[in-house]
């Protein structure tokens, strides 16, 4: 819901000095300007009044535990508008919040997962290098909740993707079919969606998606999945008789 | 210093007064609902009768309807774990509840939202609106199976209540639907149903689970997004922690293993739990199970959300082969109350589709699972064969 212009050109280009983490330097006017855009967020004043530093996110957090990433450094960053701290953490700490809101038990009432929300979602507006390498992996999952409606199918349950899940994920991919033909909600019945969804539902969908701009934050992310994504959506409103 | 005045009242510790409402730190977010609804703005959808009326955290009441509802699926539920989906439909069913099983629905599209931010406030507040609208043209009310639906959809609810140029937006899109922007009473879990229904289900119990020591883990997307909303009982931990889930276990006879990292998430993390699975896992295994299997020794884990069983149960296979102290079988609360009330262990609860051995538990339930099996699998076979196409919900209670 940004009322600013976006920061482009980006300066960066292939050759450009990479910081040690390995994103791209940019001038100091895109990091504002990325900020400035965080900041215009409606949601952004419900999610930070300040910081005590007492750490109570930080001892509530999951990922603080296992990653070198502070809920409270989010805020503190957020709260001092550190604008070049704030772009290392989108380039870095943001994809590493397990979005739990553990840190909503802040007392000063803050929530860093909302700034990280909020981070993450200017991050992939603006196509950021880190944000595409974060989503890497992650198209197919976009590709099948915009497309389909329901996020996770039963036809996912392959080996091959869940390895770590022991033998009963192959037993489940062989017996599939068959296995979701035994569960008695009629919904149910289904191996390429959750459950069965109208065509008029996805058409509704679809609708939502072309007129909330969320089409615009693909093509930057992604522009491949963009292209596959709109030619599902376009022939299905074709067909239904939509101008597209 | 005396004796007198270093007197704690164990009562005040043990059963503190009850919160009082009007001392809440945050808004009634209906009291806003209504105002705008007599502005013309948008429709709020009341909760039909009957309803049960509970306490939430600050001291509030909340309607809970009992019948009538619009089931609100779960993505990682129906599909990969459906029997969790199965055991709600089965609950209603067994107490005669009307209830839509809806093809008018769409996910919420938060756990995509939460793992890839390729979304925004806009389109998330869209695609609420408009189920809710498919939920308010049946006359049937929401109920949200998934605790980051229901989570995420109280955080849309006072976004839309907040920003006026956000109503507007998401107004003008619904008029492209031709549907009205309508926003129910309260949003309802279903967790919280199963709560309120949790001693008529005791009432219907077929199966003694005095033996079974249940750890609870209350899921985060329940309880911590939008504090308010969650039901709090001063009977059930003092109205210190959320009421959902460890109401049922104690009202159908288990212990409850307690353990202390129960605030602790259960590592699912969104975009983790897909592709980034050794957090998920080791949080899940180190923090949550192993040290539940050495405080509280459970027989089996229960908790109330998509996400919570999926990471609890399918992370210890892994971490099985490195010997750690795993083996504890994951289910939800509704499947836990179906199997109270005597549900078929594979027919309705489909334990097939978990991955932690859950054998013993259904031998400690007094369970027969081979004899169980070779029932499930003879309708398998009824299926292959063509004699039915589908297991129907009167196979299911054979």
């Amino acid at each position: 819901m940004s009322t600013m212009a976006p920061p482009m050109p980006f300066t960066a280009d292939p050759g450009a000095t990479l910081a040690p983490n390995s994103y791209p330097e940019v001038p100091y006017e895109d990091k504002l300007s990325l900020w400035e855009e965080v900041k215009a967020d409606d949601r952004f004043p419900d999610y930070l009044y300040g910081c005590y530093e007492c750490g109570i996110c930080v001892a509530a957090c999951p990922s603080a535990k296992y990653y070198d990433f502070s809920p409270r450094k989010i805020a503190q960053a957020a709260a001092r508008e550190d604008v070049e701290l704030i772009y290392e953490q989108m380039n870095d700490d943001v994809w590493n919040c397990s979005q739990c809101f553990s840190c909503n038990r802040c007392p000063r009432e803050n929530s860093p997962g909302g700034l990280i929300t909020l981070l993450r979602e200017v991050s992939v507006r603006h196509g950021l290098a880190t944000a595409k390498e974060a989503l890497e992996g992650y198209g197919r999952v976009v590709y099948k909740i915009m497309t389909t409606g329901t996020q996770i199918s039963p036809d996912m349950l392959q080996p091959d993707a869940f390895p770590d899940w022991g033998p009963d994920v192959k037993k489940t991919s062989d017996n599939l079919d068959l296995w979701r033909r035994a569960l008695p909600p009629e919904t149910l019945h289904t191996t390429e969606t959750s459950w069965q969804v109208s065509q008029e539902t996805l058409i509704e969908l679809y609708l939502i998606w072309l007129h909330s701009d969320v089409m615009d934050m693909i093509e930057e992310a992604d522009e491949g999945l963009h292209m596959i994504i709109l030619d599902v959506m376009e022939e299905t409103l074709e067909d239904a008789g939509y101008e597209v | 210093m005396t004796t007198e005045s270093t007197f704690i009242p164990l009562d005040a510790i043990r059963k503190p007064p009850l919160p009082n409402p009007e001392n809440a730190p945050t808004e009634d977010i209906r009291e806003h609902l209504f105002e705008l609804e007599d502005a013309g703005e948008l429709i709020v959808q009341r909760v039909p009768e009957p309803y049960i009326e509970v306490m939430t955290k600050y001291g509030r009441m909340k309607k809970i309807p009992l019948e009538k509802t619009w089931h609100h699926k779960s993505c990682g539920q129906c599909g990969h774990i459906p029997g969790y989906s199965t055991s709600i439909f089965w609950l209603n069913r067994q107490f005669g509840m009307s209830y839509e099983d809806p093809t008018d629905q769409t996910s919420c599209t938060a756990w995509n939202y939460y793992a890839s931010a390729t979304s925004n406030a806009v389109a998330q507040a869209g695609v609420a609106s408009r189920n809710f609208a498919a939920a308010y043209a049946t006359g049937y009310y929401p109920m949200i199976h998934c605790g980051t639906s229901y989570g995420h959809y109280k955080e849309t609810r006072a976004e839309l209540v907040h920003h006026p140029e956000l109503r507007r937006k998401v107004r003008d899109i619904m008029e492209k639907l031709d549907k009205p922007l309508v926003v129910p009473e309260e949003i309802v879990h279903y967790s919280e149903w199963i709560h309120v229904m949790r001693d008529k289900i005791a009432e219907r119990q077929t199966r003694d689970f005095s033996s079974i020591t249940a750890s609870i883990h209350p899921a985060c997307h329940y309880y911590k997004l939008v504090t308010e909303d969650a039901i709090y009982d001063p009977d059930i931990y003092g109205g210190q922690r959320t009421a959902t889930v460890t109401g049922l276990v104690e009202a159908v006879g288990a212990t409850v293993g307690d353990y202390s990292t129960f605030f602790d998430c259960c590592g699912f993390g969104f975009r983790h739990i897909l592709v980034q699975r050794d957090f998920s896992r080791s949080f899940a295994t180190q923090r949550k199970i192993e040290i539940m299997k050495e405080e509280a020794n459970p027989d089996v884990v229960i908790t109330h959300d998509t996400g919570c069983v999926t990471t609890l149960d399918k992370s210890q296979f892994a971490v099985k082969a490195h010997q750690r102290n795993v083996g504890i079988p994951v289910m939800s609360d509704a499947q836990f109350a179906a199997l109270a009330m005597g549900a078929h262990p594979y027919r309705v609860v489909q334990l097939h589709w978990h991955a932690t051995d859950y054998t013993a538990l259904l031998e400690k339930m007094g369970i027969d699972w081979e004899a169980a099996w070779a029932e499930f699998e003879s309708d398998l076979k009824r299926i292959e064969s063509g004699e039915i196409e589908y297991l129907s919900w009167e196979d299911a209670d054979a």
